[in-house]
């Protein structure tokens, strides 16, 4: 068992299931000698050699349609976009290929990869690096979409990623890479896919989030408990499929849902579990599903964004309000 | 001023339009048996062209893109190929799928509307068809990772049109094959068109085959009319690639001589007269002349080949009308290994709804 931030996670999960199985092979650009601009593949190279960890050319679309054809053909590729940002020439070869080989095939061929990458934003990087457009691949029937909130989740749900027989794509949010420290015991045991984790048992209000998000939702939650309002606070983890099951199960029990995403508002995933709270949960309601999200502005520079970023006091906010609307 | 780099891209043809042999043949073809089989391949692929076209005018399949002309492109390059590499087609190569193990029907179910005729389930080496242009190099070059990685002596192979050089995947793939030694191969088919863009308006470049020499290999091209070169052509570069993992672009040289697909009407494009005059070019006449010469082909064999043909497609077209529909359940049945919950309800309403199958 060691301490460790949630990058450092990242890296012992690659390293473990390289380790286990022959068949995983990261690649990306920088991943080999520089490790990742993060570091999370570092010492893999080293580790494994230059075959099982290739720098790639500089070419999105390159990576992700490589993937798809060395996973079509029996490795476990397990690729980096360096931000979420330049994800978008690969979307075309997620979309059209990576996301329906096994269903043109009929389930003769699969797609076991991984797309990894940063994402959010928050660190102070230049434009194009802080992107929250999870909604974009969640919508796509076919996908996994995977968000680690902790280095504990990140290392559970990075292997449970890896082993799943179908694409994933695994956000992991760069504002939490090296944010807080946790024990991670290097066991190989893999945190369950589709499913919620639920952080905090509460009565009164269901915070519902993922990714960074978790850290603002968390400090609300603390800060509503000083206000004699108890939250339970759900990390969704899994964005795509949902499991609603736990989110309808939390609203029944404390009439209240706010939903909290650093993505923009509109068509974001918030949007979807409101519907399907008002769907499943309409009369277990005591006061409309809130959504506190990013605005529907592009995400500023580095200078502006913490005025995007939503923050506890407005999850409080919200809370409040909505304590008193019953 | 010096020179730093020149380059040059080699022409291949053995057999001209009048069947005369007009370079020293390779090897295979001094055996006359194995021209008569590569004869046969192409006439049984244009009768199968001409029907497919026949079933979708009567609403028996759905839009099918024809291969007619084409026959020597895609017949030489399957011929070229082993039977353990692996192939990642577009979707008008008809006549690599049929020699790789894929049946005539299945591409007719395919057209015909139907997944189960993409999955080439007796045809492992086989990759699905790739619609979206161009996208599918990258495949073969991952492909192509994985075959190197694991020490396997196989090569890969990819076709793509000639608008799909226009794509940035395709120089992707091009890129990576080169900078990592890929055993794969990348066949351009060269039809002349992109459904209405002629290939003059594709790219400034004098050939497709030296957008190979930007990525740091060979391209050359080949006639694609002479079924003879583009077999060789093939053999050679899939030898290079297994052998030394050293990737070829072929550019292969032929003319459309249909429409883009059946939803197409090219008259709108294509200049009058044009197809006809590429016609004297065609590549079964011209191996038929040089059988002739040889004295191994008449028209009584001629006779008997078309009507054993024939027979061939109709049974394959039987096969293909009888094929038991789907079930409505198998719009889920593949999605994941698993359909996750969330999704099971959408699953039993479209089967409460769609009832078992739609007939």
């Amino acid at each position: 068992m060691a301490e460790m931030t949630l990058v450092e996670a990242v890296n012992l999960a690659l390293a473990y299931e390289m380790k286990a199985d022959k068949s995983v092979v990261v690649l990306g650009e920088d991943v080999g000698k520089n490790g990742g601009v993060f570091r999370a593949t570092q010492g893999l190279l080293d580790k494994f050699g230059p075959d099982r960890v290739r720098d790639t050319p500089l070419a999105e679309s390159m990576i992700a349609g490589i993937s798809i054809g060395m996973a079509a053909a029996g490795l476990k590729p397990v690729a980096e976009f360096q931000f979420m940002g330049f994800l978008y020439p690969g979307y075309d070869q997620i979309v059209n290929h990576a996301a329906r080989i096994r269903n043109r095939t009929r389930g003769h061929m699969t797609c076991p990869v991984v797309f990894r990458t940063p994402y959010g934003c928050g660190i102070r990087s230049p434009e194009h690096h802080s992107e929250s457009t999870e909604a974009v691949l969640a919508h796509i029937p076919g996908l996994r979409v995977v968000i680690p909130s902790s280095p504990k989740r990140a290392y559970g749900l990075l292997l449970a990623s890896i082993r799943d027989p179908d694409p994933v794509i695994f956000l992991e949010p760069s504002r939490l890479y090296r944010w807080a420290k946790q024990d991670v015991i290097d066991d190989g045991k893999a945190l369950p896919l589709d499913t919620c984790f639920t952080l905090r048992v509460g009565t009164d209000v269901t915070l519902v989030t993922w990714g960074a998000m978790v850290k603002e939702t968390l400090a609300a939650a603390d800060l509503l408990s000083q206000n004699g309002v108890s939250a339970e606070v759900i990390d969704v983890a899994t964005i795509k499929p949902l499991d609603i099951d736990t989110i309808i199960a939390s609203v029944e029990k404390t009439g209240r849902c706010v939903i909290i995403h650093e993505a923009a508002k509109t068509g974001g995933v918030g949007a979807d579990i409101s519907a399907l709270v008002a769907e499943r949960a309409l009369l277990s309601l005591r006061a409309p599903v809130q959504r506190i999200t990013g605005y529907d502005t592009i995400v500023p520079y580095a200078k502006m964004e913490k005025y995007y970023l939503p923050n506890e006091h407005q999850i409080v906010e919200a809370v409040t309000n909505i304590m008193e609307f019953a | 001023m010096e020179i730093v780099a020149k380059f040059e891209v080699p022409y291949y043809q053995y057999l001209n339009h009048e069947g005369n042999v007009v370079a020293d043949l390779p090897a295979f073809a001094k055996d006359t048996q194995e021209l008569i089989k590569l004869y046969r391949l192409m006439v049984l692929n244009r009768i199968f062209d001409t029907k497919a076209i026949a079933l979708q005018r009567t609403g028996k399949i759905g839009t099918y893109p024809s291969t007619r002309g084409q026959e020597g492109v895609f017949v030489g390059v399957g011929a070229g190929m082993a039977k353990d590499d692996i192939f990642v087609p577009y979707y008008r190569d008809v006549g690599i799928l049929v020699q790789r193990g894929v049946k005539f029907s299945d591409i007719l179910l395919y057209w015909g509307g139907d997944e189960r005729g993409n999955c080439f389930a007796s045809a492992k080496n086989n990759f699905p068809y790739s619609v979206p242009v161009g996208s599918q190099p990258l495949h073969a070059a991952g492909v192509a990772t994985a075959l190197k990685i694991r020490k396997e002596k196989h090569a890969v192979l990819t076709v793509t049109g000639d608008g799909g050089t226009s794509e940035g995947d395709f120089y992707e793939a091009m890129n990576v094959a080169g900078v990592w030694k890929l055993p794969v191969v990348f066949v351009v088919s060269n039809n002349q068109w992109a459904i209405s863009v002629p290939r003059s308006e594709q790219t400034a470049a004098q050939t497709l085959a030296q957008k190979a020499i930007a990525a740091g290999f060979a391209g050359e091209q080949v006639d694609g009319n002479d079924v003879i070169a583009v077999r060789d052509r093939t053999e050679v570069a899939m030898k290079k690639a297994r052998e030394q993992n050293e990737p070829t672009l072929l550019e292969i040289i032929s003319y459309r001589q249909s429409d883009h697909t059946t939803a197409d009407d090219a008259s709108r494009y294509e200049a009058k007269g044009t197809r006809e005059t590429h016609w004297a070019h065609e590549p079964i006449m011209r191996l038929k002349k040089y059988l002739e010469k040889l004295g191994v082909w008449d028209d009584k064999k001629e006779e008997s080949l078309q009507t054993e043909c024939a027979a061939e497609i109709e049974k394959t077209v039987a096969d293909y009308l009888q094929t038991e529909p789907a079930t409505v359940e198998s719009l889920f049945d593949y999605l994941y290994e698993k359909l996750p919950k969330i999704y099971e309800e959408q699953r039993d309403q479209l089967i409460q709804l769609g009832g078992q199958s739609h007939g």
